[in-house]
């Protein structure tokens, strides 16, 4: 059986609150989680579910209260995991007195490159994160969405075979948004594995294998983003507009809802032809139908619902 | 393929030196000592008599008292603005140990105080050389003076680099002065419990002693101003003092940052 690419077996962190720290805050309560090699793995949550605090914990910057994990086959605490991983910080910050350039060439260092190797990667991944041109630039001057680049270009510069990205799209416009998809899309055809946390649902339902949503520290649910959501048709929605502006019949009136010139109506699965029969006897015209499944976004949602009262107490707890 | 765990503290010192360097602070506070180094000599020339004597003092001083204020504000943040600014998070994703870090990062800074101190040493050179004084054998003591600065300051660096580990840049300041201060009495400290004759006081004051920093010792300026030669004993034994006293510490502040926890 192959090895996982991480494996993470009862991981759970507390804080300790007040001078003496004698009290503490549970952030993540024993996470049992394993990832494929190759997969890409979005880790949903919201504010404050404890991504970031996994993520610290994978990296070695915080350690844990208790529970292991390993990537790739090596404890988090084996200094020789950190050659196999890659990783992007969430808003990344680096030192603002160097360049894009100079920052590559820094930590291409730490993983033993010569000259010639180090400034070709450097070329290379700059080029691949569309900073060619602002590599000799100070990152002082670099705005968000730069720093959110170089900092890929930095988590991925020694070709790891695990890349964790914290919050990857945060702070990007559109174009920016649509160049991280196509280097995560990249790194999953090269076959490295993807674990990138997320609060943008449609990025991890469109290139996500899998997904895991994590609420007050405690995993909900793991699965790909087609499982772990119903794929029972929740209803039918059809499109219609009324012939030559007529009003339209009374019994559709009260059911349909307006869009303009057009009228949408949601029926369950089982009176779709019920419901086509009376629309084509009041004589309007079927633009389109369509099958409503709950989204990624529901089911989310749903789950952070149930856990907010939770959450208000773990805040309550830390004041 | 991968970098040698002696080769990594270099990397990091390398790009401290960098920081430093690109640090305008800095170059204000060299501009200040070689401004009191130049003030020297007008010093020295209303002095009749003694201008060598007053000119060394004050350049030594000035090298000495600008070497400690860079040695310390830099210090303190050196560990602590790496984890506030959340840097360390992307190089601690490295295959780097942190107390690989912490070494890199003390060495950038001692080597940035040695360099810095060799231009005030050089300026410190240029003031004699303007009053037309000859340079004489016994001038030798000036750079065995610079020298002990130079021992001083990497203590005091490793003190504030050992306080940034747990603390803020604002106690690790009040901490490092307080050690140094004391440290320069360290001396009378033991003396006045020698005078006191009460047995629990005087080893109270000989713990005390033995755990401070002695900087007394790395004081060479009188000799260096009357042109008296500093027993090559002292030499060797304020280096080896130094070197041990600094293992120490960043033995205890690597120790202390190995288990701390990134915000």
């Amino acid at each position: 059986m192959a090895t996982p690419a991480i494996e993470i077996q009862g991981l759970t962190k507390d804080y300790p609150l007040g001078f003496w720290g004698h009290k503490s805050r549970r952030s993540l309560d024993n996470l049992n989680l394993q990832v494929e090699e190759g997969e890409v793995f979005g880790f949903l949550g919201p504010n404050g579910a404890g991504k970031t605090t996994t993520l610290k914990l994978l990296m070695g910057l915080i350690f844990p209260t208790s529970g292991t994990a390993r990537v790739r086959g090596k404890s988090i605490e084996d200094i020789g995991m950190h050659r196999e991983v890659g990783f992007l910080p969430e808003q990344p910050y680096f030192y603002d007195y160097l360049t894009g350039h100079e920052l590559l060439d820094y930590f291409a260092r730490f993983f033993g490159y010569g000259a010639a190797e180090r400034t070709e990667r450097v070329k290379r991944f700059l080029d691949r994160v569309g900073l060619t041109a602002a590599g000799g630039v100070q990152l002082r001057k670099y705005s968000k969405g730069m720093l959110q680049r170089v900092g890929i270009a930095q988590a991925i510069l020694h070709d790891p075979s695990v890349v964790f990205l914290d919050e990857p799209m945060s702070g990007l416009d559109p174009v920016g948004r649509r160049e991280v998809r196509d280097i995560i899309l990249d790194l999953k055809q090269q076959g490295r594995t993807v674990f990138f946390s997320t609060h943008i649902l449609s990025d991890a339902e469109m290139l996500c294998d899998r997904v895991a949503v994590l609420v007050n520290g405690k995993l909900q649910g793991v699965g790909a983003p087609g499982e772990i959501v119903s794929l029972e048709v929740q209803a039918i929605e059809i499109l219609f507009e009324a012939r030559d502006g007529r009003p339209l019949p009374q019994n559709l009136a009260g059911r349909a809802t307006r869009l303009g010139a057009r009228y949408s109506l949601q029926v369950p699965e089982a009176e779709m032809y019920a419901t086509l029969d009376q629309l084509r006897a009041s004589d309007v015209r079927i633009l389109s139908m369509q099958t409503l499944r709950p989204t990624l976004e529901d089911y989310f949602f749903r789950l952070v619902g149930g856990g907010k009262n939770a959450s208000h107490a773990v805040e309550a707890q830390t004041r | 393929m991968s970098a040698s765990p002696v080769f990594l503290p270099g990397v990091v010192a390398v790009n401290a030196f960098r920081e430093a360097v690109r640090d305008r602070v800095l170059y204000n506070l060299i501009f200040f000592a070689l401004m009191m180094i130049g003030a020297a000599i007008f010093v020295g020339q209303i002095s009749i008599g003694i201008e060598r004597l007053v000119i060394i003092n004050l350049g030594l001083s000035a090298i000495s008292v600008f070497g400690l204020i860079m040695a310390i504000f830099i210090g303190v943040g050196l560990v602590y603005k790496e984890m506030e600014k959340r840097t360390l998070y992307s190089l601690l994703s490295k295959p780097v140990r942190r107390w690989q870090f912490l070494v890199g990062k003390y060495a950038g800074l001692l080597l940035t105080l040695a360099v810095n101190t060799s231009l005030m040493t050089l300026g410190l050179g240029a003031a004699l050389y303007y009053v037309g004084r000859p340079f004489v054998r016994s001038d030798f003591t000036i750079l065995v003076a610079v020298y002990f600065i130079l021992l001083e300051l990497a203590l005091v660096t490793a003190l504030a680099l050992f306080f940034s580990c747990f603390s803020t840049p604002m106690l690790s300041t009040l901490f490092t002065l307080g050690i140094y201060i004391t440290g320069i009495f360290a001396q009378d400290i033991r003396d006045f419990g020698i005078v006191t004759r009460n047995p629990v006081i005087l080893n109270i004051t000989r713990v005390i002693y033995y755990l401070l920093p002695n900087f007394h010792n790395f004081n060479a300026m009188s000799a260096a101003s009357h042109g008296f030669p500093v027993p090559h004993e002292l030499i060797a034994q304020n280096t080896l003092y130094a070197l041990l006293y600094v293992g120490v510490v960043l033995i205890a502040a690597a120790a202390i940052f190995s288990r701390r926890n990134m915000k």
